[in-house]
């Protein structure tokens, strides 16, 4: 790039990506700002509690597309092509608008997704982000060595698997495809979709377990 | 909509509803004042419970937001009751919030310029 308006470059990223948050949003900052800061509520308490129910915050529209994508083979196609535009069709659009590529996990290739610069992340279809992807030792240390960094998350990969790190930006985010775990056939959309964590569809998680959920 | 809990989360058969992150904060801040003793979990209920009747006397529709709107609507009464923080207060640290967030530039964090707080 020859000519760099760095005013420019900050009005653009402002406009994507600092988004005012919603009224309501911005009553709740009011709250808990103050009351945190004349020291009525320790921040770690809000924390904790906001992290045990992390997996419920949001909508799990990915785990659906996954699922989907695992059951129907035009689907799947459609989904590796522009992910975007089917979740757009599929009304699952969030309110910026931000095109969302989505990366396919095979027995050579493992994903991972991260966003070094900031925490963009598909809240429309993945729901809260884990308070680990937004962390400065993650964004920092996925790149460099994504494969002990996955070591730390239970992910161990046989040497031929390479792992491809998807850095997210303001204008594109990702959502990776797990594999289907044996063990499943027959199995319905809502059953399968059971099985796909968050973790996994960032990344940080490989082998689901037909065994965890919804298997009884 | 209704939980038999007043500080739990709503529920929908597969699990607690929370659409929005700041639904999951509001729920926080309310547990969390109730165990520093602020108020207690039966005002909380009472207030909630108003607040809630007051949206169904309005029509409001009979959704996830209502219920998290009632909560910051309770959230908010209560604090400026019960707490050294008054209405004014927040209304001026929101307004301060939306400052910070127009002024920041992707990639830094948001903070409250230094005469805010």
């Amino acid at each position: 790039m020859s000519t760099f308006d760095s005013d420019e470059a900050a009005r653009i990223h402002q406009e994507l990506h600092h988004a005012l948050p919603s009224e309501p949003a911005l009553r709740v900052k009011a709250l808990e700002s103050l009351v945190v800061e004349r020291g009525m509520v320790a921040s770690e308490t809000l924390d904790n509690w906001i992290e045990a129910y992390s997996e419920h915050i949001g909508p799990r529209r990915g785990a659906e597309m996954v699922a989907r994508s695992w059951l129907d083979p035009d689907f799947r196609a459609r989904l590796l092509d522009d992910a975007g535009a089917l979740a757009q069709e599929l009304g699952f659009q969030g309110h910026a608008s931000v095109h969302l590529k989505a990366v396919e996990n095979s027995a050579q290739v493992h994903n991972v997704v991260v966003c070094t610069l900031c925490s963009c992340y598909p809240f429309s279809i993945l729901g809260m982000s884990p308070s680990w992807y937004k962390s400065a030792a993650y964004r920092a240390r996925i790149v460099r060595e994504p494969r002990r960094v996955l070591a730390e998350f239970g992910v161990s990969l046989p040497e031929g698997v390479g792992v491809r790190v998807w850095d997210s930006t303001a204008e594109l985010r990702y959502l990776v495809v797990p594999q289907r775990p044996a063990g499943t056939e027959g199995w319905s959309l809502e059953r399968l979709a059971a099985l796909v964590t968050r973790n996994s569809m960032i990344g940080t998680e490989r082998d689901l377990s037909p065994h965890v959920k919804g298997a009884a | 909509m209704n939980p038999p809990d007043p500080l739990a989360p709503p529920e929908n058969g597969n699990g607690p509803v929370f659409d929005e992150p700041w639904h999951a904060q509001v729920l926080a801040l309310a547990d969390a004042l109730v165990r520093a003793e602020f108020f207690t979990a039966r005002q909380w209920a009472e207030a909630l419970g108003a607040a809630r009747a007051r949206a169904e006397a309005r029509a409001a529709p009979d959704t996830a937001e209502t219920y998290y709107l009632c909560a910051i609507e309770t959230l908010e009464g209560l604090v400026a009751r019960e707490t050294a923080i008054s209405l004014e207060a927040l209304g001026a640290r929101r307004r301060a919030w939306e400052r910070a967030y127009l002024a920041t530039p992707h990639g830094q964090p948001v903070m409250l310029g230094a005469g805010e707080k």
